[in-house]
Parts: C-alpha cells; sequence; structure tokens
C-alpha cells in the first residue's frame, strides 16, 4: 500500500506520522513545494525578527524522516488524477498512489482592490511570502497593513521590529472585535499604540497606488487618505487552498469537502487541516478550522481513516487558542464573543491595562474564558466548561486554573473581588 | 497553479533568511544621551585600567581602583539600564540570531578567543597579569586591585583577588541586564537577584573575610564535588587545625553536600543549586545569557553530554575514594598528588574554567554545566529519579515554533516534549525559567508537585530510566486529546 500525503504542513505531518504507528510495513510519501522538511508555520515571524533561524522553526530533525522510512518528495503538484490514481508533478515525473490525503492549507485572502498585484503587495503565509517580504523590505521605511488578524499584527510587528513605520489599516471600530469582546480588544488597541504602530480603525483599503513602474507608492483609504509606503501587508483573513483540484473531479466548496471521516467525494482521497471543509450534519455550517491544533487532530484522525481503522466522526472538543499581541498574551477556552442566547459576562481588567479574565456565562454554567496576560491552565479551563461548572463556582475556585509563573503577584483575590461584586448586582455585573 | 509559486526555487536550506538588508533609520533613534554618558564612563574606566597597567601613575591607589573597575562596573550597570529604559517590558530576541557576536560569527570567535586567553594566562601566566612572584609587590593589571585587596584580605592582591573582582562585577553588571530584561519577570528578577547575591556574599565577600583572619579559603556556595577538595583529606585536615571556625566550616561543608543538597533538590530540582546559588551558575546566567542559544540541540551532543559529564563524576568519586583509602591506609604514598593534580588541571582549570567560561560566544553559556560539573550530575540524577520538579505543559496549545528549544541553554530540545503534551522531566534542566519566559503560547511552567505524577511510570522511576535510555528520540506530535478525567465518561471507554 503507497499512501502519498500531499502537504508537509502540520496536518499532513500529523497524519504521515500516526500513519507510521497504525501501519509500520507501508510505504508513505510526503510531497510538498514549499520546503524540504516540515516546518512551524507560526514560526516564520521569529525568522524575520531573529529570534531563531530558519533551521529552528523545525520541529523534527532532518535525520527523523528517514528514521520513520517517510519519504520526501519536494515538488508541485499542478494535478490530481484519481481516476489514474496518480498526481502530476511540475517539472517531474508524476507520483501514483493507493490512497491520498490533501492537506495544502490556506492562502492569504485578496479581495480585488485595485493594485493588489502589483510589487509590494503581498500576504504572508509560506516561506516564499518570507522571501517575498525580505525583498520587499530592502527599499522600505513605510508599510501598510491591511486587515487586523492574527497574522496582520505579526506582520506588523515583524516590520516594526526592523525599524519600519507601520501603519495598521482595521476595518472594524477596533481591533479584532469581530472576535473580540471590547474590553480585549481595547487593550490591543492600547498595546498596537504603545509599541508606535500606528493603528486606524474603521478604516479600509480602497485601492495601491502605482509609482509607474509596477510597484506600489501608496494606498488609498476609503476615508480618501492616501498613505506612502512601499510594502502593502495584505493580511484579511485566510481561505483554503484548493488550487490544486483544478481539473479533478473532487468535490469543493470554499475548502475540499469532506464527511465527518474526512473523505472527500473521490474514493480513496481524504483531506485534512486548513483545506478541508467538513459538511455539516442538519442544518449547520460546514466547519473549516484553520488553526494549529486542529490541523494535528484532523491529520491525526485522517490517518486512522487511511490506516483502515476510523473510529466515529472527527470531533475537534472544546475550542481553544492562543496568541500573542506584541507582549500581551491571549488564550480563549470554549464561546466567547459568541453572543449566544441568555449569555453574560463578567471581566476583570487590571487598572494596568495588562492583564484580563472574561467568564462567559449563562444559565445552565461556563461556556466560555478569555485571559490576557495572565496564564491559566487548558486542562483546567477545559474541565469547567465541559462539566458546565456554574459562575458561582468558577468564581470560588478562581486559583484552580493558574498557570502563571512561580513567584508572580497573584491577581485571583482581586479578580474575585470584582466578580463577586458584580454577581451581587446581576444586571450591572453584565459588562 | 499559479506561475509565481511554481517558480519558486529558493533553497531554504542552503542559503537561509539571514538579516533582513531593510534600511538605514532616518531618525537618530541610536543611543539616547544617558546611554552616551554610561558608555562614556565605560569607555574612561578602561582608558585609566589601561594607563594603569601600563604602570601610569594611579596604579595601586583607590582613586585608580575607583577610575578604572569602579567606572566601568558602574557605567556598565547605567548602560544596560537606560538601554531598557522607554521600551516597553517583554521578551526582545529582536536580532539575537544576526548579531555576530550572538551568533558564532566574527566578532563571537574573537570574543572567544579573548576569554579563553584571559582564562590562559589567569592560570598559567599569572605573572603577565601582574601577579607578584616571592613575595614581591603586585604589578600591572593585580595592582589596580590592591587597594580592595589589602582592605578585604589584609594582604596583598594576587591574581585570584583580581578574578574575584572580575568575576563578581561580572555578575553584578550583567545581572542588571538581566534584571532590565525580565523586568516583567519576577522569577528571573528574583532568580538574579538571588545569584548575585551568593556570589557577592558567599563566595566572595566571607571567603575574603576568612583570609583576613588567616583562616582556610572557603567558598560558602560551594560543593564537592563541584569543589572537589572540599572533602578531601587536605582540606579537612586543615579546616580541623583552624579551631571552632574550621570545624563550623568543615560541619558547613559535609551538611551543604549530603544534606542540603539531596533534600532541596528533592523539593526544587536541581535548580535551587544551579540556577540560584552557584557561582558557575551565576556567571551562565547574567554574562553568559545572551549566549544561551549556541548551546547544541543535537542527539548527538545530548548522548556526548551523557558520556561526558557521568565519567566526570566517576572519576571525582574515584579519586576521592583513592586519597581517602590512601589517607588511612597510606599504600600509595605520595603517588595520589599527581592524581590530585591532574584532575585539577583538566577538570577544575582547563574544562570549567577555560572551555566553561572561555567558550560561552562558542557553544554557548552552559558547557561546563552541561557537560562537565559533577555536581550538575549528582544534582540531575536526583532531579531525574526523586524531586518534585518538573516542567508542565499547557495542554494543547503548543505551536512548535520552537522559541524554547532554542533559548534552552541546555541544550534541551524543550518543543519536543511541549508538541506531544508531555512534562519536561530531564536531568540537565537546571530551571532557568527562559523556556517558559520564551514561549509566546504561554504552555511552559516549572512547578513542584508530587514526585510520582511527572512522567509514565514515575513512580518506578529506575524502571523509567532505564526504559527511556534505550532511546534517546521522542517522536511525533501528539494532538490534544481533552483532559483526563475520572468523571469523563469517554475517557473511561477509550
Ligand atoms: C504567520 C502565521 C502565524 C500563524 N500563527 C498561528 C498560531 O499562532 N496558532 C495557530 O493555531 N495557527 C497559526 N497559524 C495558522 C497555522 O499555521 C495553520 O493553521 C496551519 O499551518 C495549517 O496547517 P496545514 O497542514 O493544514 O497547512 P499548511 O501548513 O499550509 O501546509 C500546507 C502545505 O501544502 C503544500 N502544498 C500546497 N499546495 C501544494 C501543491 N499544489 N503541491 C505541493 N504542495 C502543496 C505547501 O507546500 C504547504 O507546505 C499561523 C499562520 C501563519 C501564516
Ligand atoms: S512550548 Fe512554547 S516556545 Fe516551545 S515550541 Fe511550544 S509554543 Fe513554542
Ligand atoms: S528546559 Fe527550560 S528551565 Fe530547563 S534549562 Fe532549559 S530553558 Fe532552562
Amino acid at each position: 500500500m503507497h499512501v502519498v500525503i500531499l502537504g508537509n504542513g502540520v496536518a499532513g505531518v500529523s497524519a504521515a506520522l500516526k500513519l507510521r504507528e497504525l501501519q509500520p510495513a507501508w510505504e508513505i510519501t510526503i510531497v510538498s513545494g514549499e520546503s524540504k522538511y516540515h516546518y512551524s508555520r507560526p514560526a516564520l515571524m521569529y525568522i524575520f525578527m531573529g529570534h531563531m533561524r530558519y533551521q529552528e522553526t523545525k520541529p523534527f530533525a532532518d535525520s527523523f524522516w528517514a528514521q520513520q522510512r517517510l519519504e520526501l518528495v519536494r515538488a508541485w503538484v499542478t494535478r490530481i488524477d484519481t481516476s489514474e490514481k496518480k498526481l502530476e508533478l511540475h517539472g517531474q515525473a508524476p507520483l501514483g498512489y493507493d490512497q491520498l490525503l490533501i492537506a495544502t492549507g490556506s492562502k492569504s485572502n485578496k479581495f480585488g482592490w485595485p493594485g493588489q498585484d502589483l510589487d509590494g503587495v503581498q500576504g504572508l503565509w509560506s516561506l516564499q511570502d518570507l522571501k517575498l517580504l525580505y525583498a520587499n523590505a530592502e527599499r522600505a521605511r513605510k508599510a501598510v497593513i491591511v486587515g487586523g488578524g492574527l497574522i496582520g499584527i505579526e506582520l506588523a510587528e515583524m516590520l516594526h521590529s526592523r525599524g519600519i513605520h507601520v501603519t495598521f489599516l482595521v476595518m472594524e471600530s477596533s481591533y479584532w472585535n469581530n472576535i473580540l469582546p471590547d474590553g480585549e480588544s481595547g487593550m490591543i488597541n492600547r498595546e498596537i499604540r504603545a509599541h508606535g504602530i500606528e493603528l486606524r480603525l474603521e478604516t479600509q483599503l480602497d485601492h495601491v497606488v502605482d509609482d509607474g513602474t509596477g510597484r506600489c507608492r501608496a494606498v488609498v483609504t476609503n476615508h480618501g487618505d492616501e498613505i506612502d509606503c512601499q510594502i502593502v501587508g495584505l493580511t484579511a483573513g485566510v481561505s483554503p487552498n484548493i488550487a490544486v483540484l483544478e481539473g479533478s473531479d473532487i468535490e469543493a466548496g470554499r475548502g475540499v469537502l469532506v464527511d465527518g471521516n474526512l473523505r472527500t467525494s473521490a474514493p480513496d482521497v481524504f483531506a485534512a487541516g486548513d483545506c478541508a471543509e467538513i459538511r455539516a450534519k442538519g442544518d449547520e455550517r460546514n466547519t473549516i478550522q484553520q488553526v494549529w491544533y486542529t490541523g494535528k487532530m484532523q491529520g491525526e484522525f485522517a490517518a486512522r481513516g487511511l490506516a483502515g481503522k476510523a473510529t466515529g466522526d472527527y470531533d475537534s472538543g472544546i475550542y481553544f487558542n492562543s496568541a500573542k499581541f506584541l507582549d500581551l498574551e491571549y488564550h480563549t477556552y470554549g464561546l466567547v464573543g459568541r453572543h449566544i442566547a441568555g449569555e453574560e459576562n463578567l471581566y476583570w481588567e487590571h487598572p494596568n491595562g495588562k492583564h484580563a479574565v472574561r467568564i462567559v456565562y449563562t444559565d445552565e454554567g461556563v461556556i466560555g474564558l478569555n485571559t490576557m496576560g495572565l496564564r491559566w491552565r487548558h486542562e483546567v479551563c477545559e474541565r469547567w466548561l465541559r462539566d458546565r461548572i456554574s459562575v458561582d463556582e468558577a468564581v470560588r475556585r478562581l486559583e484552580e486554573p493558574y498557570f502563571e509563573p512561580e513567584l508572580y503577584f497573584r491577581h485571583e483575590p482581586f479578580i474575585r473581588r470584582a466578580f463577586s461584586e458584580a454577581l451581587q448586582q446581576p444586571t450591572e455585573g453584565a459588562l | 497553479m499559479d506561475a509565481q509559486t511554481l517558480d519558486y526555487d529558493f533553497d531554504e536550506e542552503g542559503i537561509g533568511f539571514g538579516e533582513p538588508l531593510t534600511p538605514e533609520v532616518d531618525a537618530p533613534a541610536g543611543l539616547s544621551l544617558g546611554e552616551r554618558g554610561a558608555l562614556t564612563l565605560v569607555g574612561l574606566g578602561a582608558l585609566s585600567l589601561i594607563v594603569q597597567w601600563a604602570g601610569g601613575p594611579l596604579a595601586g591607589t583607590w582613586v585608580g581602583f575607583a577610575s578604572s573597575f569602579g567606572l566601568m562596573f558602574v557605567g556598565g550597570a547605567l548602560t544596560f539600564w537606560l538601554a531598557s529604559t522607554g521600551t516597553s517590558a517583554g521578551i526582545r530576541n529582536d536580532g539575537t540570531r544576526f548579531r555576530s557576536l550572538f551568533a558564532r560569527g566574527t566578532a563571537g570567535w574573537i570574543a572567544g578567543i579573548l576569554m579563553t586567553g584571559f582564562y590562559v594566562l589567569l592560570y598559567w601566566y599569572p605573572e603577565t597579569l601582574g601577579h607578584p612572584t616571592n613575595g614581591a609587590e603586585p604589578t600591572g593589571l593585580v595592582r589596580v586591585v590592591d587597594p580592595l585587596a589589602r582592605l578585604m584580605t589584609n594582604s596583598p592582591a594576587s591574581q585570584w583577588f583580581l578574578y574575584g573582582v572580575l568575576y563578581t562585577g561580572a555578575i553584578a553588571v550583567f545581572g542588571v541586564r538581566m534584571l532590565m530584561k525580565y523586568r516583567h519577570n519576577r522569577y528571573q528578577q528574583i532568580r538574579t537577584l538571588s545569584v548575585t547575591f551568593f556570589q557577592a556574599v558567599f563566595a566572595w565577600f566571607l571567603p575574603n573575610l576568612l583570609l583576613y583572619f588567616q583562616k582556610p579559603y572557603m567558598e560558602f556556595n560551594g560543593v564537592w564535588p563541584l569543589k572537589y577538595d572540599y572533602l578531601w583529606p587536605d582540606k579537612i585536615g586543615q579546616l580541623q587545625e583552624a579551631g571552632g571556625l574550621g570545624i563550623f566550616l568543615l560541619f558547613w561543608a559535609v551538611v551543604v553536600a549530603l544534606i542540603a543538597t539531596p533534600v532541596l533538590t528533592y523539593l526544587y530540582g536541581k535548580r535551587w543549586y544551579c540556577s540560584w546559588v552557584c557561582g558557575c551558575g551565576g556567571l551562565a546566567e547574567t554574562l553568559g545569557d545572551p549566549f544561551r542559544q549556541l548551546s547544541s540541540k543535537s542527539t548527538g551532543a545530548w548522548q556526548l553530554e551523557r558520556v561526558l559529564i557521568h565519567a566526570v563524576l566517576a572519576l571525582v568519586l574515584l579519586i576521592t575514594a583513592v586519597v581517602w583509602s590512601n589517607h588511612h591506609f597510606g599504600y600509595l604514598g605520595s603517588w595520589t598528588e599527581p592524581l590530585k593534580q591532574g584532575y585539577g588541571f583538566y577538570i577544575g582549570a582547563v574544562f570549567s574554567g577555560v572551555v566553561g567560561v572561555g567558550f560561552y560566544p562558542l557553544l554557548g553559556n552552559r558547557v561546563w554545566c552541561r557537560f562537565g560539573c559533577p555536581q550538575a550530575a549528582i544534582l540531575g540524577l536526583i532531579q531525574r529519579l526523586f524531586s518534585r520538579f518538573r516542567i508542565t505543559t499547557n495542554g494543547g496549545q503548543c505551536i512548535s515554533c520552537g522559541n524554547c528549544s532554542t533559548y534552552c541553554e541546555m541544550g534541551i530540545d524543550v518543543r519536543a516534549y511541549a508538541q506531544r503534551n508531555e512534562n519536561i522531566v530531564r536531568s540537565s534542566c537546571v530551571g532557568c525559567g527562559v523556556c517558559a519566559a520564551v514561549c509566546p503560547r504561554g504552555v511552559l511552567r516549572l512547578e513542584n508537585g508530587p514526585p510520582g505524577d511527572r512522567y509514565e511510570n514515575a513512580d518506578k522511576p529506575l524502571v523509567a530510566l532505564v526504559q527511556s535510555l534505550q532511546s534517546t528520540e521522542i517522536h511525533g506530535y501528539e494532538p490534544w486529546k481533552g483532559c483526563p478525567s475520572d468523571s469523563d465518561p469517554v475517557r473511561q471507554s477509550s
């Protein structure tokens, strides 16, 4: 049995490793065009900023792959031929498979802005993008970042760290407040400005201005302001990278459509990670999960299917994620900012504006948690949510999830006091 | 597929990425007035030092000392202080991998050669530094610290007194750097204050006080077998002859080595010593901190480390046994002398000094602690087998970025554990806490707790150790499986 895995991102690699464990004798090949070895995509920024060398972003030593008997092929796949069961490769002989896993990840969104294809205008997803950023940064004193998501703020930090003046255009009224409640979002606005990055809220890109040579010279916003810049970072979200499906009969929606077993419409073809769109049961919306940990989960889950050992439907459990906004760490668990019917919020923020905790709850118990500048223990947060403990109990047990480094000041007494007071005045408690 | 992507043939392995060639910023963001002033102090101090070294007028006076080392230390500390003020607190490793000095570039090699050279002079050619021979007066560099030596020890300065001043000064000055760099991190701050205190008082002030009263020399934070001779018959004899104080010192040496070491290591892990108390650790955590990313993370280095450090431990145990049995039975006569001297030369001087510190800019700041120190070997065994210490990983939050592994001075591939949601229980971990500090996702926490829940089979630590020795490799990723709980029906059925 020969299994080919298309994409060496976290989903593809998780699948390959699990499959190796489940099927020690099978032949497994990983094809990927971006890099020879798997690296950690979220670490891209640290290469540019000089925290790490590229080599250090690779989670496994180069010798690891041969030890695991995983064949690595570096090539771009141009077409998938499901009837012949083979992949057409750019500049190389085709590669046959018995089973295939598509794990091609995401690509940066472009919304058809005039000038979006000028030189100096780019997104940030891959090593190619990073290399392009190196080239673009050589002549840059000013940059404009369009779109206030997680990658946008990282790109802003990267360029800022090299002394490039960054203007950050955010469509929303406050950074990422389509996801984050006002408190947290406001903290981040302040953090961005405190670092000397120019934040322009409720501002969108109208078009990019050509300098006459096909390179960007400035952007014009929806308010008609022109901002000089030599780099335009387009970070208005990402979407599944399904270019490779062109010319094949594999069904696609926004992503590669898969069932609960992560099987695509074609026989013996699975998909996992950012590129997969899981069909919903009933009337819910299809699921696309574009984060690191779900890449790991989906990859491993798909490996069970490939190995013929699938168990039930894919379920990623209680949602969690984390990010770092400049110096502000953020962790989230469960449902926060989803405006669930009957939800109430408890929010505490340290007077210095650097630490915050939010508990979202309904009559049935706690449903979501956010922390900013404060580390809580994943396991405990998840147990609270799974057991739906009541908000009173959560306030009583505030010490339990503590995950701050030793010797740090403890905020719980203050948080507890604030929350208890808020709970005694139920109507004003909801912030 | 678009043409641009297909064209991509960049060799990320061979050429790498390197430093972005961004244009110089116009604004004179460079040095503030204060920083320039502080650096001027350092420069003046260095100038004064050179003049005095060359036999200039002020050498051997208090003014001379204050205008050289005094200015350099104060200026250095001020520079670090001022460099951080005005910037926001947080992890700032920007450019670390680009700077020649910290990335094993030309500057790094020059620094390595200079530091190594200094140790060679210190150990084997002390006269070149002005160390007095045959009762003469100190000259050169040593003479500059002479007034302090006379005040503290009531005798002329030696090359070792000079070394003590430099060593303590370096810890204090670079300690200020640590305090500022980690002004958002109380663990790092308190730890830095601790190593500075133990160096200044336990390893410098008190031992010199002993010399003042012509008592046997001892560093109060030094422990056998790092200070290999502290439990050898000669030293013990010396202490016994020194009266009540000597007996106290002997008692101290025995208690620290045989009681405090296992008890504290059980309670807090090896870190209580290696990154809170030890003098070598103190220098590594302050002067050495900018070089931590240079420690090798390869499996080969790990294997070498395990062999070497335990070999040195075996050697010092053997020599200790031999000198004691010879002390009682005398069958070897004076034949144990070359043994003792050989250990002192190769391990005590060459390994721990010349290589251990001299190679900071080449192999990282913990070469000795990782590959050689027998005390670290003992502490490590206790930590691995019978200790409450571990580094816990925070559920499924790791993004495998690699910051933790890169900045681990002991060369531990922390990420390999974190991305599998496993605790880190490694004998070499000195508990510096930097992996936890640099992690951008708050994944790591240094903790003490019941030893039995640290890793699989932790209740049978020897069995587990033997099992783990069969492989040095940790494989793969482990996705988050949800929190384990007895009340969890899903978990129980799977
Ligand atoms: C800057 C940045 C920061 C991020 N930070 C975080 C974070 O903090 N937390 C988090 O959860 N997530 C983060 N993410 C998102 C996270 O990296 C992705 O969710 C994850 O990498 C998706 O993994 P994947 O395996 O599905 O796809 P990818 O990692 O995108 O891998 C897909 C692979 O497929 C290959 N491929 C695609 N098409 C072809 C083809 N036609 N032929 C050959 N090979 C092909 C590519 O070479 C690529 O290597 C970040 C992303 C970026 C860009
Ligand atoms: S533990 Fe933290 S620093 Fe280490 S790889 Fe994971 S996310 Fe990065
Ligand atoms: S594992 Fe972490 S705490 Fe231990 S030595 Fe390495 S960086 Fe320090």
